[in-house]
């Protein structure tokens, strides 16, 4: 498996991930994903479909509390952390509609 | 042997020690040395003082402020105290204070510690070194010219310093162990479940866990006791109040049976000196009664590569709520994809877009399977191997790191020689066992060497047993 990572790749998912990158941020990546995934592909070569993944070392399922109304984070103050905020809300840039 | 911290704690629960003046004394000494080491991002003295104060008037009007009493205690800076800026070693919290406390720290307070500052680590817990942070690398204090391992670098040299006599880190992949075993001290990752992360920046949630720092087993002992134990507020605890360590401390470890793995121990890359003290450790064990054998868990030669999947593809999903809305740095822009994008560009350093963009990569379309998938299976086969190993052992054996501390700047370059430093520690983290680093001497050029005793989850009473001996015994 492991085939090196390309540049458009790295591009899709920068994207993805929400990072603007330099294009020399691009082409060290490209670089240095190649690498790790080399690396990684000794797992990905071995044949384990009859093994169950592991997604989490506790067998815990709906850990559920009691439906009660309790205290809660202080609005302003959380509000107060945010770099922008309105009418008790959080401020954003326009979402609808961009450029 | 004394115990520092127990000790300390025992002098001011019975009025012969002030803990205002043990505050003004550590205040003192970081304000001399750390400079040269940089082990703190912020020393909070006057909120010490006050704790002190108050510890100091309730044993005077007869009150006992706890097990902890009067400890300097210093925390990594991923756990939010009320009020006071929380970094992660990152300049994308800039300016953030979290508006509630962790829970780990609110049991420190209630046991009379006094919390002493925030330390430095690699932005996010992610890296070896220490050298990840955005406000500078921190030394180690047994040689400034050499990284104190991370991510909880700042925490383990603070107590290897002197200046906090217990710490608090998060060990993902090894970042409370490997760090410990480089400056020389105590360092534990509880099972994955013991302590509430309530409070805790995520790193990788399934990985992620709080544990102690001290400068002997003892006083390590005497802080898992303080922090363990299930929390309302964080689901992922283990619902059981887990049996207090210190009274069964130095019950010893005869006829207990101990493996060392052999595939973290007789391997390449391993320096010599590491490998010969886990030997040396393991003839003390022996003379102190217990049988030793070498054992095998063949599938933790794929350890790293399933870690180096697994903790970036949950880092990714973790760090996505980085995204200039609710707190820390904005940068600004036109619309909220091009904000969002332009402010992670801003705020996160090398080592977190590497990982970020490593973990997106291996949960996106086409390579789910072929990486992730593969990582988790690989996980499940690790805890199945380790699961035969313990039907005949009790405790296990291994190098911490497998070096001794390295020169600062000697890896930056290349990220997977970086990644190496974590191969012994990240099995536990996978099966989400317990395990701690204990101080087994010095090696090349008089650096500290750990030896890393594992135990299966909820094994914490007889890996502290085992490393009491070890302590006992270690030269």
């Amino acid at each position: 498996m492991a085939e090196p990572i390309t540049r458009e790749e790295v591009e899709h998912v920068a994207r993805l991930a929400r990072l603007a990158l330099t294009p020399e941020e691009v082409e060290r990546l490209t670089g240095e994903l190649g690498v790790i995934l080399d690396h990684a592909g000794d797992v990905s070569a071995l044949d384990l479909g009859d093994v169950e993944p592991t997604a989490h070392p506790l067998p815990l399922v709906n850990v559920l509390r009691a439906d009660e109304v309790r205290p809660t984070l202080d609005r302003d103050e959380v509000l107060a952390a945010a770099p922008d905020a309105e009418d008790g809300r959080f401020r954003v840039p326009r979402i609808l509609d961009a450029p | 042997m004394s115990a520092p911290a127990t000790d300390l704690a025992a002098a001011v629960r019975s009025g012969t020690q002030r803990a205002r003046d043990v505050v003004e004394e550590r205040l003192a000494d970081i304000e001399a040395r750390d400079p040269e080491l940089h082990a703190f991002l912020l020393v909070l003295g006057d909120d010490a003082r006050v704790a002190a104060d108050a510890v100091d008037a309730a044993v005077a009007a007869g009150d006992d402020p706890g097990p902890l009493s009067g400890i300097p205690v210093v925390l990594k800076d991923n756990l939010c105290v009320r009020g006071t800026p929380t970094t992660c070693g990152s300049r994308i919290l800039d300016g953030w204070r979290p508006p509630y406390t962790a829970t780990v720290v609110e049991r420190v307070k209630r046991a009379g510690g006094i919390v002493l500052g925030k330390t430095n680590l690699d932005e996010f817990a992610m890296g070896s070194s220490t050298e990840n942070s955005a406000f500078g690398p921190t030394r180690n204090p047994h040689d400034v010219s050499r990284v104190p391992g991370g991510s909880s670098g700042g925490s383990a040299a603070a107590v290897a310093a002197g200046f906090g006599l217990l710490g608090l880190g998060s060990d993902t992949g090894g970042s409370i162990r490997q760090p410990a075993a480089l400056c020389g001290v105590v360092g534990v990752k509880p099972t994955y479940g013991m302590v509430s992360r309530y409070g805790l920046v995520a790193f990788a949630s399934s990985l992620d866990q709080i544990g102690p720092f001290a400068t002997t087993v003892e006083d390590a002992a005497r802080l898992l006791d303080v922090i363990a134990g299930p929390d309302p507020f964080d689901s992922t605890c283990i619902p059981d109040v887990p049996p207090a360590l210190e009274p069964t401390l130095r019950d010893g470890v005869a006829g207990l049976r101990i493996g060392i793995i052999e595939e973290l121990t007789d391997v390449d890359g391993v320096q010599q000196e590491v490998r010969a003290a886990v030997e040396a450790a393991a003839a003390a064990l022996e003379a102190a009664g217990a049988t030793v054998e070498r054992v095998s868990v063949p599938s933790t030669v794929y350890g790293l590569s399933a870690y180096y999947l697994i903790a970036p593809a949950e880092a990714s999903s973790n760090l996505a709520r980085y995204d200039g809305v609710r707190y820390g740095l904005r940068v600004e822009a036109e619309d909220v994809a091009t904000m969002n994008a332009a402010t992670r560009a801003a705020g996160f350093g090398p080592e977190v877009k590497r990982r970020i963009m490593l973990g997106t990569y291996a949960l996106s379309a086409g390579y789910y399977d072929a990486y992730y998938g593969q990582a988790q299976r690989i996980r499940t086969l690790i805890i199945r191997d380790l699961a035969r190993v313990y039907e005949s052992c009790d405790a296990l054996l291994s190098p911490t790191s497998p070096t001794v501390a390295f020169e600062v700047g000697a890896r930056t370059a290349d990220p997977l020689t970086m990644y190496l430093s974590d191969v012994c520690t990240i099995p536990s983290n996978l099966a989400g066992h317990a395990a701690m680093s204990v101080p087994w001497g010095t090696g090349a050029e008089n650096l500290p060497v750990g030896v890393q005793v594992l135990a299966p989850a909820l094994g914490e009473p007889v890996m502290f047993r085992v490393a009491q001996a070890l302590e006992e015994a270690a030269p």
